[in-house]
């Protein structure tokens, strides 16, 4: 016998049957969703939405040329965001103080106006600098060379780059800094402890909030449309112009949106697991570890 | 012979704090050198001062004949590039307290990394290296384990191969045992052990009183920023000069056996 013994002056239950506890409230509550729900989809059944057009206008090739442009300006844009955002946030935390105030400065100026306004202004650059170049070697006019596409991916790039400047600099400043001690003693050099030990494990930090900067990227193109860059919300409002179906083409719109966010949303997922590897939690392949 | 390490009147403060207040102090090629003292008394910050992790402010400290973080110049000193530091710090190998292993690389990464990106070792040379530097601190078989799968004991094994690696002339250890499981302590000490008998020049802050007894040809201690005594072992533990090393060592000891 393992168990001490104990003496029998109160009753055992080892075999009387258990009944779990009753949840009428939950119950209820989720009849009221289910109840809710119907109403909705109801609701957009019975109203006036010509279905039929939401499903031709899917797969109409302007409206796909206007979802490859979107997809275009994302990536293109969050490259330059990432780019300037990471050389921001190098010149912040470096030791030269003339670098550290321009990056404040940028950080300072781009995040504090609205991404229309800076749209607008980008696209009209010409009317304070008719024209741009390298003095002696190089100019142009500026209304030739801010098309719509450049002004978009300049507004949209470089606003984002003032706020990943501040999502990098935090993971590079997580990381311990012992890991930048351990790496010096080795012999390691300023720039190669930056870039193999301080990046990487920053970048475990960064990504949760860059993937969520990328799906909001994707959506603040459509403000693009606004200097007619022909993305998918510009498309859909020049087939609305003309054939009235207004609803019916924004639905098209939100069936692209919510798909690539959806596509967006398990890339990051995927990709954080992987940078996760390692880490504590993460089970070694064989054996145990204490 | 040169000496391996010579300090002279080494001074060094964080602000108005003077951690360290004039040690001198050499250590020869080949020697175990072992500093104990209370925390605080700035024997961690004298080690690091040795690897250039952190800057002495006044005073002369010497690693292999050279002049540490500065060279001399038309007759002043002139503050090293990245470049010259990191050769020097090639030179001697770190084992932290807190092992500081790189979180984001396997234990063989870890130890191939410095040969392969400083000393520019192809990597199948030094991933092989590696393994057998691991074989030797007895993990074999635990090369693709990440840090946080590696038991304290075990990750500081892995920082003692990752800093012999680069094949320093001069291993320092910062309390390696201090952040481990009184269990674990043994593995570690035994593989200090090993090194010291291959004739490494080695200098080990340490709280291990036996460990420095035993292994350590030197001891030396340190209190408030002073190198206050130093001795052959056995003489440093039979008769301590001075009354504040018998008194840290009565205390000690009184820990060590409750």
């Amino acid at each position: 016998m393992n168990a001490m013994s104990v003496p029998d002056a109160l009753p055992s239950m080892a075999n009387v049957a258990r009944v779990s506890r009753r949840h009428p409230s939950r119950w209820v509550v989720a009849i009221l969703c289910i109840v809710a729900f119907a109403f909705l989809v109801r609701a957009f059944a019975v109203g006036q939405i010509e279905w039929s057009f939401v499903g031709r206008f899917l797969t109409a090739s302007a409206i796909l040329t206007g979802f490859a442009n979107t997809l275009l300006m994302t990536a293109l844009a969050m490259t330059l965001g990432i780019l300037l955002g990471l050389v921001a946030a190098l010149m912040r935390l470096s030791s030269n103080p003339v670098a550290q105030l321009l990056a404040a400065g940028y950080i300072w100026l781009f995040r504090g106006m609205p991404v229309y306004l800076q749209l607008l202004l980008w696209f009209n650059l010409a009317l304070i600098f008719p024209t741009i170049g390298i003095p002696g070697i190089w100019s142009a006019r500026t209304v030739d060379l801010m098309t719509p596409f450049v002004a978009a991916l300049l507004g949209l790039g470089v606003c984002q780059g003032a706020y990943t400047a501040e999502v990098i600099r935090a993971g590079i400043t997580s990381v311990d800094p012992g890991q930048v001690e351990a790496a010096k003693a080795i012999g390691m050099r300023a720039s190669q402890v930056m870039r193999r030990i301080v990046l990487p494990q920053a970048l475990r930090v960064i990504t949760p909030p860059i993937g969520n900067e990328v799906i909001g990227m994707l959506k603040h193109t459509s403000l693009a449309a606004v200097i007619s860059y022909n993305e998918i919300m510009h498309t859909a409002s020049m087939i609305y112009f003309v054939n009235n179906r207004v609803i019916e083409m924004l639905i098209v719109c939100t069936i692209y949106y919510l798909m690539t966010v959806t596509l967006l949303s398990l890339g990051q997922g995927w990709l954080e697991r992987r940078l996760n590897r390692g880490r504590r939690g993460d089970k070694p392949v064989e054996g145990v570890a204490t | 012979m040169i000496p391996a390490v010579l300090a002279r009147d080494v001074r060094k403060s964080f602000g108005a704090v003077d951690v360290l207040r004039g040690v001198s102090l050499d250590v020869k090629v080949g020697e175990v050198f072992g500093i104990i003292g209370p925390s605080g008394s700035g024997k961690s910050t004298f080690l690091r001062c040795i690897n250039s992790l952190e800057t002495i402010d006044s005073g002369d400290l010497y690693v292999n004949g050279e002049f540490v973080g500065h060279r001399l110049r038309d007759g002043r000193l002139h503050e090293l590039s990245d470049r010259e530091l990191s050769a020097q710090r090639m030179r001697t190998g770190m084992v932290f307290q807190r092992f500081n292993l790189f979180a984001h690389m396997s234990a063989l990464d870890n130890v191939a990394l410095g040969p392969i990106i400083v000393r520019k070792m192809p990597r199948g040379e030094a991933e092989a290296e590696g393994r057998s530097l691991l074989d030797r601190v007895g993990l074999e078989g635990l090369y693709n384990r990440y840090p946080a799968q590696l038991s304290g004991g075990q990750q500081q094994r892995v920082a003692i191969a990752r800093a012999m690696a680069m094949r320093p002339d001069i291993l320092l250890f910062d309390e390696p045992t201090s952040a481990l499981d009184p269990e674990l302590v043994d593995d570690v000490l035994e593989t200090m052990k090993q090194l010291a008998g291959e004739g490494r020049t080695m200098i080990v802050v340490t709280h291990e009183l036996s460990f420095a007894r035993d292994v350590c040809d030197r001891v030396a201690f340190m209190d408030q920023g002073l190198l206050i005594e130093c001795a052959a072992a056995a003489e440093f533990f039979g008769a301590p000069r001075m009354q504040r090393t018998r008194d840290f060592l009565q205390r000690l000891n009184a820990t060590t056996r409750a």
